[in-house]
């Protein structure tokens, strides 16, 4: 018997049994296939909330006040009022040159913001022109803040692309209209260009007004919400952290860096804490994958074991006919590595394209693991083979008449 | 003329062992069969003769005792020599008739030529031959399932009669079967032994045990009567 005609009889013999052969075939395609999905779908997602932090500007140190400790409590990050536009001022006066480039004070406040006829509620944010620079961002129409317009306190503003969408509608010229927040009307100044954020990352859903106007006529307040520096480069980055913090601690007159009432994270912080977040969601996913794994392989599993009884009758006879051992193991690995193929071919296509819909759906990039690919395959492949062909082999090994008895 | 018989089996013993349970199921069996002989094996239930056509078969192996096929000791073959025999010269017929489920009746006269390595064109002519030959020439193509039992023992015969065997054994062919198809069958047989076949038939019928020539009586697992029992164990 060639390895062609084991081949020929292998196919015809599972064509013989229609409903196992698809039982047993979709079990691998469902375990494969959810494995890659759903890895997919983890390392997706952790590149984009990465490129998207990545996307907020590059060496960037930010300044929050809060985090002190009274007593045993540690407060919330920014829940403090201690930061002011004089500690950005002194940071950019007396931290070398060498160490930071430019430092961005803000103010972040929440506001209903109104047109004639619509409105939306968003992130305003009082900075200063180098707010820009600091975070990238450039100019879809007009001009960002300037330098006169926060010193003027000018009633100005400058909104992201999805503001301008949510209230002008697609494509329209923002440029020149007015809108009202706080009791304020602004005009519109510029529109950014869009940086593609989803969710609570969304940097396209931010009106930007001077620093001076948000703290005087929008929000009533002096305090700052952060201070962005971006440093000179990725070498500094730890040097002009603690610079920063040695000065800060100074100008608060507090001792113990323990009772600091700021924290300093450097956007390495915050992509840590962010891929650590998304990798938890990838490990939870990547257990979903391995519980589908286990259950598509317990359903391979079943039906090679439910049909042993039959499969150890038909090994009896082929053994009384004159089949050899090795004959009956060639059968049942041919066959079982059909199964395991074609199911396996079917499950990650399966998995690649659901992976790419789901990508689509939820605009992130599309990714796909090869390394889940291999283990899906190699597992529901290993079980397949494993349980087609032991009870195979189990049953090659018994008197003809024993096997073609069985019970 | 040097006449070696084509079974020759010399004090076999059965025993199944189960746990404290020990049941003898052959009992110092030692008898001859000629070329060309045929033999119908009698006896009531449970006296042994389905296990001694299952070790002439080559299907089970005796718990002691010599059996000779052709001159050659059957219990010193591997498995794979075992395999051979099965395959090459032995044509067993079951009671069950035992075809390949959902498969047809061509298919399943071809299964024995396929392991003796039979070139595909050649297997074909072959089972359509012995097909013809047992009077099914027009249902080469259905499925067990759609023939009857008299059919599908007909397939059985022309599967153990597709490699031309020497020796032909048949455990109770007609014992699924109406009398009238039984008839049939024992027809085919008598043919088959005209035409040089060795065969060894149990029944449990004296009307089928009629055709044979020679009628083998066991009982308890011991020969009780052999008409032509000239053996002289050493």
């Amino acid at each position: 018997m060639d390895f062609f005609e084991i081949v020929t009889e292998g196919l015809g013999t599972l064509g013989l049994n229609k409903t196992r052969t698809g039982l047993a075939i979709l079990g691998i395609v469902i375990g494969i296939g959810s494995v890659i999905t759903l890895v997919s779908l983890g390392q997706s997602t952790q590149r984009s909330v990465q490129a998207q932090i990545q996307s907020l500007g590059a060496n960037l140190l930010t300044v929050m006040p809060g985090a002190v400790r009274e007593g045993n409590v540690r407060g919330g990050l920014g829940g403090r009022t201690t930061l002011t536009l004089d500690d950005a001022k002194a940071i950019v006066d007396l931290i070398p040159q060498n160490l930071i480039k430019n430092v961005s004070p803000e103010l972040n406040g929440r506001s209903q913001i109104t047109t004639a006829g619509s409105n939306t509620n968003t992130q305003v944010i009082g900075v200063t022109p180098v707010y820009a620079e600091v975070h990238k961002i450039e100019m879809a129409q007009g001009n960002f803040i300037s330098q006169r317009e926060v010193e003027t306190m000018a009633k100005v503003a400058v909104i992201g692309p999805q503001v301008a969408t949510d209230l002008f509608g697609e494509g329209s010229l923002a440029v020149g209209k007015n809108i009202r927040l706080n009791n304020q009307t602004l005009t519109i100044v510029g529109v950014t260009v869009s940086k593609g954020g989803t969710g609570f990352m969304n940097q396209d859903d931010l009106v930007f007004v001077p620093l001076t106007t948000a703290q005087k006529q929008l929000f009533g307040q002096d305090y700052l919400s952060s201070i962005a520096i971006e440093a000179a480069s990725d070498k500094v980055m730890v040097q002009a952290e603690e610079e920063i913090g040695n000065l800060l601690l100074t100008r608060h007159k507090i001792a113990n860096p323990q009772q600091a009432d700021f924290s300093i994270m450097s956007q390495q912080d915050i992509i840590n804490t962010a891929t650590s977040m998304t990798g938890t969601f990838t490990t939870l996913l990547s257990g979903i994958a391995a519980i589908s794994l286990l259950v598509g392989g317990i359903g391979i599993m079943n039906i090679m074991l439910v049909t042993v009884t039959e499969r150890t009758r038909e090994i009896g006879l082929r053994k009384a006919l004159g089949a050899k051992k090795k004959d009956i193991t060639a059968q049942f690995l041919i066959e079982s590595v059909i199964l395991t193929f074609t199911g396996g071919i079917l499950g990650i296509i399966l998995g690649i394209a659901a992976s790419w819909i789901i990508s689509f759906i939820i605009n992130t990039g599309f990714v796909i693991s090869f390394g889940a690919i291999l283990l899906a395959f190699a597992v529901s492949a290993g079980i397949g083979i494993l349980f087609g062909w032991y009870p195979a082999r189990r049953a090659s090994n018994l008197e003809p008449i024993v096997a073609l008895r069985y019970e | 003329m040097n006449k070696q018989p084509i079974i020759e089996t010399k004090h076999l013993f059965k025993i199944y062992k189960s746990d404290s349970l020990e049941t003898v199921a052959l009992a110092d069996i030692s008898f001859k069969v000629d070329k060309g002989e045929f033999v119908a094996i009698m006896g009531p239930s449970g006296s042994g003769k389905s296990t001694l056509m299952h070790i002439l078969g080559a299907l089970d192996k005796p718990t002691s005792g010599e059996y000779w096929l052709e001159g050659k000791s059957v219990e010193k073959l591997t498995d794979d020599e075992l395999a051979e025999i099965r395959n090459q010269k032995i044509g067993f017929v079951f009671q069950a008739y035992n075809l390949l489920p959902r498969t047809s009746a061509l298919k399943n006269v071809m299964l024995p030529m396929v392991y003796a390595g039979i070139s595909k064109e050649e297997r074909f002519a072959r089972a359509e031959k012995y097909l013809k030959m047992v009077g099914l020439a027009d249902r080469m193509w259905h499925t067990s399932s759609q023939l009857s039992g008299g059919q599908q023992q007909r397939v059985a015969i022309a599967r153990a009669l597709s490699l031309n065997p020497a020796l032909i054994l048949a455990d109770e062919p007609t014992g699924n079967i109406a009398t009238c198809q039984a008839e049939e069958i024992m027809t085919i047989f008598k043919q088959l032994n005209r035409e040089g076949h060795t065969i060894v038939m149990i029944t449990h019928e004296p009307d089928i045990a009629e055709h044979a020539q020679r009628v083998i009586y066991i009982r308890d697992g011991k020969i009780v009567n052999d008409p032509k029992n000239n053996f002289k164990p050493k």
